[in-house]
């Protein structure tokens, strides 16, 4: 006689330790192999694009710190970009090196959260989080040096920055950028040979190279399944194509890839900041003479950029007011974790935080 | 004869009367043993949490008392003053016992752990038995507190602590079998007697064995998949708060220091040691074991649960098998003061048979098939 079971159904979140926000997973289980899971989001939904519609298009830079708040640099550039495209802004020169430097900074300290998450998905304690907090720590006194925030920087301008770098950034930063390849080496010596972490990440969710594309999945987890694609290479905005700087790509698209691809993507970043803060312009203006109740003409534009955890777009279309008539956020986390339910199902609940983790959702983003 | 066989024949010489002789010294002797367990348990508490702060490159709690020594103590308090939470459709009665049925066998393992030369409970001749028997009933209360709690957390974490418990035993006694092999008693004071070399350097490999099945009995980093906080939340205890949580949170550390004891007894010499007095020597070993768990909760992420079983019955069971085969032959075959020839061999063997078996083995497993 067969044996019958029924699936048992098991609710991770939205209050969970390691659901990285409010997410909420309805999973079916069979003992602990997972059959089935729905994702429920909307639980941070905080209608960020309608409100964008009733306030001016600087008063909309403080929103985008708030989608995906640990790479808000990131989220005000793409903004402004489009921003910059409606209105046919030309950004000057030494603002464009400041921005840069400002991603690619956001860029170490997002994939450093990311890393360290993931390993405390996989149950390290806290001990490597603590260990790249040291490192976060330093990206945020810059940050603060700069804008006096820490968190949601709100620096960026439509036409270029906010405020001029103050005179103790340079040296601060050269020394963070010296001292920073050495703190790598130490996060590998401790993750990147570990046994359990080897085992527990190797082969595990393994997002196939075909359904990447498929689902337009974008950023590292695009990146670790063997697809060559980064905006900052493909169709380079501001000024990458300055610079020299390897694009790190996996084969196998499984969570050890997207943890190592991460990992790689930090060091290129240290060598784009090198090579930015070599070629930064001594003195000249850090923002274009912009009105403050600025009125684009009539028409609509796309800004994307490669962020931290893939590529984020905004929308925006004007109808010649004060305030964007639409503004529309594209989220690269959204679509990356569509593909949750194709590389959880067959593994076991432990794989899920991990496979979720690794893939670095931020929920401020998906609910938007 | 132990200590507490000499206040008796003290009482008796006194004419007291056959029954107070007989339990005077044991009411006596159970007092001092919680005492002094409920102490090291604090002494722990505060260890463990300055220790890992160092780990993780922060200070620890370091405001209440000198170098924060009171702040278990605080945390015991408040622990103590809040609610006690019965969750609806909780079993009640399971839910109000499976603490104590946790905690009461910790504290029935210190019965038979010899703190210095004759500082011990009851001499039971079967002593390594005795500890085996007892330290698998905690398991029982952790389902019983799983089931009770009807929570699905909680349930995954029983269904665990089961797998998990009941597969460790076998490569934890198989290593303590080697070790009575070579004492020639099964009696916790004999064994540590029988310690010129610490067994430590006489069977590297048991004590590998040993240790690691304790890590997994005792439900410490990288097999704390019972209470795998970035997966089942809290695990078996999600629903408990107030005393009985307190219960628990005691029985963690008890436990800990149960294995520790156990551990200093079978493999380092127990409490023998140059110029400190035994019971100095005793704590150090402990502190020693103890710091050696901290370390590995703070470094390595946890396994998985089928990783965890094939571990235990593809790596553990067969080295503990050979282990016990091979020092049986060593004792049968090699005279008792060539011991220093057993050491060099057995540390040979242990290297060889472990790259051996981790050519062989490989944690993997993985996806299945829905």
């Amino acid at each position: 006689m067969a044996i019958k079971t029924e699936p048992f159904y098991l609710n991770i979140g939205p209050q969970h330790p390691s659901t990285h926000g409010v997410f909420r997973m309805r999973v079916s289980l069979d003992g602990e192999v997972i059959v089935g899971v729905e994702p429920i989001i909307g639980y941070l939904h905080r209608g960020i694009e309608k409100l964008a519609e009733a306030r001016t298009y600087t008063q909309n830079i403080p929103f985008t710190d708030r989608l995906d708040y640990l790479s808000s640099m990131t989220n005000n550039l793409a903004y402004c970009m489009a921003i910059e495209k409606l209105g046919g802004i030309k950004v000057p020169e030494r603002a464009e090196y400041i921005r840069i430097i400002f991603s690619e900074i956001m860029r170490i300290s997002s994939h450093m959260m990311a890393v360290g998450f993931f390993l405390n998905d996989l149950g390290a304690m806290m001990t490597p989080v603590l260990y790249m907090w040291r490192e976060r720590e330093k990206i945020m006194d810059l940050f603060e040096m700069v804008c006096g925030q820490r968190l949601l920087y709100n620096y960026m301008r439509i036409g270029g920055v906010s405020q001029d770098l103050p005179d103790e950034f340079v040296p601060a930063v050269k020394k963070f950028v010296a001292e920073m390849p050495k703190y790598i080496d130490e996060y590998d010596q401790l993750l990147a040979i570990n046994e359990i972490l080897l085992a527990r990440s190797k082969g595990v969710g393994i997002l196939p190279r075909e359904t990447a594309i498929a689902i337009g999945a974008s950023g590292p987890v695009l990146r670790a399944s063997g697809v060559k694609w980064d905006i900052r290479k493909m169709d380079p905005y501001s000024i990458y194509d300055r610079f020299d700087f390897e694009v790190p790509t996996g084969d196998a698209g499984d969570c050890y890839d997207r943890y190592w691809v991460r990992m790689q993507e930090i060091r290129q970043s240290v060598r784009i900041l090198e090579q930015a803060l070599a070629k930064l312009p001594e003195k000249g203006p850090v923002c274009a003479e912009v009105p403050q109740f600025f009125r684009p003409p009539r028409g609509e534009a796309y800004g994307y950029i490669e962020a931290p955890k893939g590529n984020i777009g905004f929308y925006a279309v004007s109808d010649g007011s004060i305030a964007p008539y639409r503004l529309h956020i594209y989220p690269p986390t959204l679509i990356n974790i569509t593909a949750l339910q194709d590389m959880v199902v067959g593994w076991k609940v432990a794989d899920l935080i991990i496979i979720f983790g690794s893939i670095d959702v931020v929920l401020g983003e998906i609910d938007r | 004869m132990t200590l507490l066989d000499q206040f008796q024949l003290v009482l008796k010489t006194l004419n007291w009367p056959d029954w107070a002789v007989y339990l005077t010294p044991a009411i006596v002797g159970i007092l001092i043993i919680i005492i002094f367990v409920l102490t090291i348990i604090i002494v722990f508490i505060w260890w463990e949490r300055r220790l890992l702060g160092r780990f993780q490159i922060r200070t620890g709690p370091n405001r209440c008392g000198p170098e924060g020594v009171l702040q278990p103590i605080a945390t015991a308090i408040k622990i103590l003053l809040k609610e006690d939470i019965v969750p609806d459709k909780a079993d009640k009665l399971i839910h109000f016992i499976a603490p104590i049925i946790v905690f009461v066998p910790i504290l029935m393992l210190f019965a038979v752990i010899p703190v210095s030369e004759g500082a011990i409970l009851v001499d039971l001749n079967v002593g390594v038995i005795y500890v085996i028997a007892i330290s698998s009933i905690s398991v029982i209360g952790i389902f019983m507190a799983a089931w009770a709690s009807n929570n699905k957390y909680s349930l995954i974490s029983g269904l665990r602590a089961i797998a998990q418990m009941v597969s460790y035993e076998l490569p934890v006694v198989l290593s303590i079998v080697g070790v009575a092999v070579v004492a020639g008693s099964f009696s916790m004071l004999k064994i540590v007697e029988a310690q010129g070399i610490p067994y430590i350097l006489l069977q590297p490999l048991a004590f590998i064995i040993f240790f690691l099945g304790c890590l997994a009995e005792m439900n410490r980093s990288p097999f704390d998949l019972l209470e795998a906080d970035s997966e089942i939340v809290a695990g078996y205890h999600i629903e408990y708060s107030g005393m009985k949580f307190a219960m628990f949170y005691l029985g963690e550390y008890g436990v800990a220091l149960a294995y520790a004891g156990i551990i200093t007894t079978l493999f380092l010499g127990g409490w023998q040691g140059p110029l400190l007095p035994p019971v100095l020597w005793f704590i150090i070993k402990v502190m020693l074991v103890f710091s050696l768990i901290i370390w590995m909760r703070a470094t390595l992420p946890r396994l998985r649960v089928d990783q965890l079983m094939s571990f235990a019955w593809k790596f553990l069971l067969p080295m503990a098998v050979i282990n016990l085969f091979l020092v049986a032959i060593e004792v049968l075959v090699l005279p008792a003061t060539l011991q220093w020839v057993m050491v060099i061999l057995n540390f040979g063997l242990a290297a060889a048979l472990i790259l051996l078996w981790s050519r062989l083995f490989t944690l993997g497993g993985g996806r299945v098939e829905v």
